[in-house]
This record gives structure tokens, C-alpha cells and sequence, in this order.
């Protein structure tokens, strides 16, 4: 599903965010990113949505090689990676429900079939009372679940979180892997860049250890552990 | 079963097209809309945008419209560029006014009247003053004139003079002579004008998309952060493109019914002085406002700068706006 084969990326000022990484994610796997702060999480996850393109390597995401795709395509493959960002990315001035919707409307749904979808994907959060609200008036876990709803609504077959838990409690860190569990049942691919170790152990699953930019460890095996 | 099938499935395939083409439609309309909503919804920096757009277009639309007026009025008088058709000194007062009656029914024209020698040697003592000198002449030194006046359809100064050519060569006609100097000079000067006005046009419509572009750039750095999130969800540049082409359309729309109506206002306030002028001159002549073609013309205008204006700032502005 995704396949980093030496990929690398160097910020203009000649700084390297990853090099030389190379790994395969399975369709279907649930996969933790981990490391220190600085050493290239975000910019995998990046990189995979296009945010940001890679400038060494091949890198290919569900059958397409981002390395050579056109710029006016690039619109077209970020609607088939779900991003969940640590700070939500939501925008103030619309309710819930309008939130969600955004990546129905640009992917030109029509208005019953948006209905439909972003009440089902509230629903799956556990937010469908809060539809009217506007996202200020909702607390940190609830915030991050509207973005969970938005990255998932378009049902994408690729998942990516980047520190969804960072300000939660262990508690609701715990709700939220439950919720990408049952995504992750449903066949969605994910990868979550995380610090919480203790979360990442006790849910036993693949494991990917950054450190200054390189793969330092694969850990397939962590199973055993759990 | 299996032969009907492919017709079922392009039957399928061209609902399935009637249905996109109104989600595209609905959607176009829904952006049109909110994108009035937001322009409405700011009514006061939305009015001072559309003002300064509704002023910039009143001045080219008000001067072209006094133009046509001017023009209006000058086809009325170029009508009346009349013939003076100096008569034979032989040819008896009888004589010219049988040669004016005949002139009447020829076509092209529309009237002829007669001054006879008598009458012209009394106007002009009347007028110069040079009554002592013209006593002590024997004999009346002026000839007869008709004056005719060619028809209205026949405005154009060439063929006018074509008219007076013909009427040279008649017979007991010493010359005919049109009166088209001034005429030919007042085209001259409308065309300046005309010129005049389109280069007003030009700038002012080049203000116009400035202000737009300033209003739209204001606007994308407003909505920042929608226009980051929707890139980040793969939103295309078309579609964030859209709402601000919409904005801008609306801005010139508005700008120009604003201009209409200072227009309008402007005309009404001159009708009054204008009647005074015109009965001055015994005429009838009312100032025309706008037509609706006109109308159009103004709201097409002001929708288009507004559209182009908004494309020139989002082209410019749009890319440096990159998820992070
Ligand atoms: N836009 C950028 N320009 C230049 N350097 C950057 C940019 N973004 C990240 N970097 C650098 O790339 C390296 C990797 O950054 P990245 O954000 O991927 O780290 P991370 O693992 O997500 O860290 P954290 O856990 O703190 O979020 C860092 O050294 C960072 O300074
Ligand atoms: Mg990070």
C-alpha cells in the first residue's frame, strides 16, 4: 500500500528531514511511527499525503509513484490519504457538521449523499448531537474526533495521524486507538506517528523507530511482547 | 434481454451525466450564492468596494451617454444644414418660386422657401446697417435665394453636397451652396470626444480591476486558513479558485447597477436645465437616458472587470498558499 523504496527529503535550507528510508506497508496493517522530537515523523507522514514531495527515492502509495506525479494531481491523491493533525486543523468559523463535510464538498458529492456520510462518520465518533456546534465550543478529545470524522468521511483507504493523542488523557488517547482499531477492521491502512510508547506497547502492533532522519528499527514482532 | 442491454447502459451512462451536470450546476449556483452571502454579509466594506467600482464606471457610461445625446441632437441639425440655392439675376420672382414649389416634391427634400430680391435687400439693411449706401444703388445688387432643406434622412454631409451639385446644374441656378462647415467641424469634435471617452473608459476600467484585485487579496488573506485546509483535503486550484471569481463578478455587478443608478440621478438633475436650453431654442429636445442594451452593456462590463480582476489576484496570490 505504501512503499518507501530510499526515499529521502531535504527542506530547502539543506536540512534533512528523512534519508534514505526504505520500507513496505501492507494494505490493511496498522502501523506506529515513533522517535524523538526532530527525527522525521512528521515529514513520512508528509510526504505520504503530498504535502510536502520527496527529493530522493521512489515513494508509492497504493499503486501510484508520487515522484512523478503532475502537480494538478496532486489534489486527487490527498483525497485518498485521510490526515489527522495534532492541533485538528479545524476551521472556527463552521459548525461540526460543515467540518467534516469539507472533503465531500471538494470531492463534488452531491447534498443528500453528503448528509448521509458525514452524519455516519459523526455517528462513528460518537458527535452526531454535536453536528450544530462550532468546534470551539468542544473540548480537546472531542476536537480531535471531528478531525478523525473529517479524515475519514470520504472513506480513504489510507489513514494518517500525527500525533492524535499528544494533549489527551490516557483515557481518551485509549478511545481514540479504539476508534483507528475499528477503522483498521474495515480494511483502512494506517500509519500513526506517535511518543506515547506505552500505548503503542500495549496495543502490540507493528512499530517503526525513527531517529535522526533514518529507520533505526522495523519492529514487526512486537506481538509477542503484548 | 441481451440485446437491449447496451442501450439500457448508455441510457445509464447519460443519467449518470444529466445527474453530475446538476451536482455542477447545483454546486456553481451554491458557490455563486455563498459568495453573494459573503459579500453582503460585510455590507460595509462590501459598499465601499462596490461604490468606488459603481463611481469608476459612472464617468465613462455618463460621458458616453452625453455624448449619444450630443450626437442625437447634431443628427436633428444636420437635417437642417440647409441649401441656399442662389438664383440667376434674370430669372423673375414668378420663376423662382415655381422653381421652389417644383423642389418641394422632389425627393430628398423636404422643404423650400423662397427670399426674393425685395425681401433680401430688406434684411440686409435691416441687419447691416449699410442702409445709406444701398439707397444710392440703382439697382437691387442681391439675387433671389431659395433655402432648402434637405430631408432628415439625408444626414450624411456627402450626400447632401451630391444634393447641392445637382441643384448648381439646374437650369436658371447661378449656384447652390451647403451650409456644412460647422457641421463637418461638430463631427470632428464628437469624434474627439468619442476618443475621449474610451481612453476615460480604459483607465477608469483598468481602476476598476485594481481595486478589485486589492479587494480579492484582502479577501484570500482573510480565508487563509479554509483555503489551507481545503488544499490539505485535496481541494483542486479550480475549485478554491471559484468563490473568489464569484466575489469578483459580484463586486463589478453591483458596481455597475451603482453606476446606472449615479447616472440615472445625474440625467434627472440636467432634464430640468436641459428643457430650459431647449426651449431657448424652440426645440423639444429631452435627454434619453440609458437603454436597455446600454444598461446591459454597463452590468456585462462591470462583471467582467470584477471577474478579471479577481483572476489576476487569486493567480497571484493562491499559490504562495501551500499546506504546512
Ligand atoms: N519546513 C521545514 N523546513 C526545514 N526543516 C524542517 C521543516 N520541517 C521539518 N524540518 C526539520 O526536519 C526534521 C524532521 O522534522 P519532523 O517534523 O519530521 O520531526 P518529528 O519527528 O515530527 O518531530 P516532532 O516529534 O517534534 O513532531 C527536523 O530536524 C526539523 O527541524
Ligand atoms: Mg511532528
Amino acid at each position: 500500500m505504501i512503499s518507501f523504496d530510499n526515499v529521502s527529503k531535504r527542506y530547502p535550507g539543506g536540512h534533512d528531514g528523512i534519508s534514505n528510508i526504505t520500507l513496505e506497508i501492507d494494505p490493511g496493517e496498522m502501523v506506529f511511527l515513533t522517535g524523538h522530537s526532530g527525527a522525521g515523523k512528521s515529514t513520512m507522514l508528509r510526504l505520504i499525503a503530498l504535502l510536502e514531495r520527496s527529493t530522493g527515492g521512489q515513494l508509492r502509495v497504493g499503486g501510484r509513484n508520487l515522484t512523478r506525479l503532475k502537480r494538478s494531481q496532486i489534489p486527487f491523491h490527498r483525497r485518498e490519504v485521510g490526515m489527522i493533525f495534532q492541533d485538528h486543523r479545524l476551521l472556527s468559523d463552521r459548525t461540526v457538521f460543515d467540518n467534516v463535510a469539507m472533503p465531500l464538498i471538494v470531492a463534488g458529492l452531491g447534498h443528500n449523499e453528503v448528509s448521509r456520510r458525514v452524519r455516519a462518520a459523526l455517528d462513528k465518533v460518537g458527535l452526531l448531537k454535536r453536528e450544530r456546534a462550532y468546534p470551539i465550543t468542544l473540548s480537546g478529545g472531542e476536537q480531535q474526533r471531528v478531525g478523525i470524522a473529517r479524515a475519514v468521511v470520504s472513506r480513504p483507504p489510507v489513514v494518517l495521524a500525527d500525533e492524535p493523542t499528544g494533549n489527551l488523557d490516557s483515557e481518551l488517547s485509549q478511545e481514540i486507538m479504539t476508534l483507528f482499531e475499528s477503522f483498521n477492521q474495515v480494511g483502512v491502512t494506517l500509519l500513526i506517528a506517535t511518543h506515547d510508547l506505552g500505548l503503542v506497547r500495549r496495543l502490540g502492533r507493528r512499530t517503526l523507530l525513527l531517529s535522526n532522519g533514518k529507520l533505526i528499527q522495523d519492529n514487526r514482532a512486537v506481538y509477542a511482547d503484548a | 434481454m441481451r440485446e437491449s442491454s447496451p442501450r439500457k447502459s448508455s441510457a445509464r451512462v447519460s443519467s449518470r451525466r444529466q445527474i453530475n451536470l446538476k451536482i455542477w450546476l447545483t454546486r456553481h449556483l451554491q458557490v455563486a450564492l455563498s459568495s453573494l452571502g459573503r459579500v453582503v454579509r460585510a455590507p460595509f466594506s462590501s459598499l465601499m468596494t462596490i461604490c468606488v467600482i459603481g463611481i469608476a464606471l459612472a464617468l465613462p457610461a455618463g460621458l458616453h451617454l452625453m455624448l449619444d445625446n450630443v450626437q442625437v441632437l447634431s443628427g436633428s441639425w444636420d437635417g437642417a444644414a440647409s441649401i441656399s440655392i442662389y438664383m440667376e439675376e434674370r430669372v423673375s420672382d414668378e420663376q423662382t418660386a415655381e422653381l421652389a414649389k417644383r423642389l418641394q416634391l422632389e425627393s430628398g427634400i423636404s422643404g423650400a422657401s423662397v427670399v426674393t430680391r425685395q425681401q433680401a435687400l430688406r434684411e440686409f439693411r435691416e441687419l447691416s446697417g449699410f442702409s445709406e449706401v444701398l439707397s444710392t444703388l440703382e439697382e437691387n445688387p442681391l439675387p433671389a435665394v431659395i433655402v432648402v432643406k434637405p430631408d432628415d434622412a439625408l444626414s450624411d454631409p456627402q450626400q447632401a453636397q451630391a444634393l447641392a451639385d445637382k441643384l448648381t446644374a439646374m437650369e436658371g441656378v447661378d449656384f447652390a451652396q451647403l451650409d456644412l462647415q460647422w457641421v463637418t467641424r461638430f463631427h470632428a469634435i464628437t469624434e474627439i470626444a468619442d476618443r475621449f471617452v474610451w481612453v476615460v473608459a480604459s483607465l477608469l476600467g483598468l481602476a476598476v480591476i485594481l481595486i478589485i484585485v486589492n479587494t480579492i487579496r484582502l479577501e484570500i488573506q482573510n480565508r487563509h486558513a479554509e483555503i489551507e485546509i481545503s488544499k490539505l483535503i485535496g481541494a483542486t486550484d479550480s475549485f478554491i479558485r471559484r468563490p473568489f471569481l464569484y466575489s469578483g463578478a459580484w463586486y463589478g455587478l453591483f458596481g455597475g447597477l451603482i453606476s446606472w443608478l449615479l447616472v440615472t440621478l445625474s440625467l434627472r438633475l440636467l432634464d430640468a436645465p436641459v428643457a430650459r436650453l431647449a426651449g431657448l431654442y424652440q426645440s423639444d429636445f429631452i435627454l434619453s437616458g440609458m437603454d436597455f442594451s446600454t444598461f446591459s452593456l454597463l452590468i456585462g462590463c462591470g462583471s467582467l472587470l470584477g471577474l478579471a480582476g479577481s483572476w489576476i489576484a487569486v493567480g497571484r496570490h493562491l499559490h504562495s498558499i501551500e499546506p504546512s
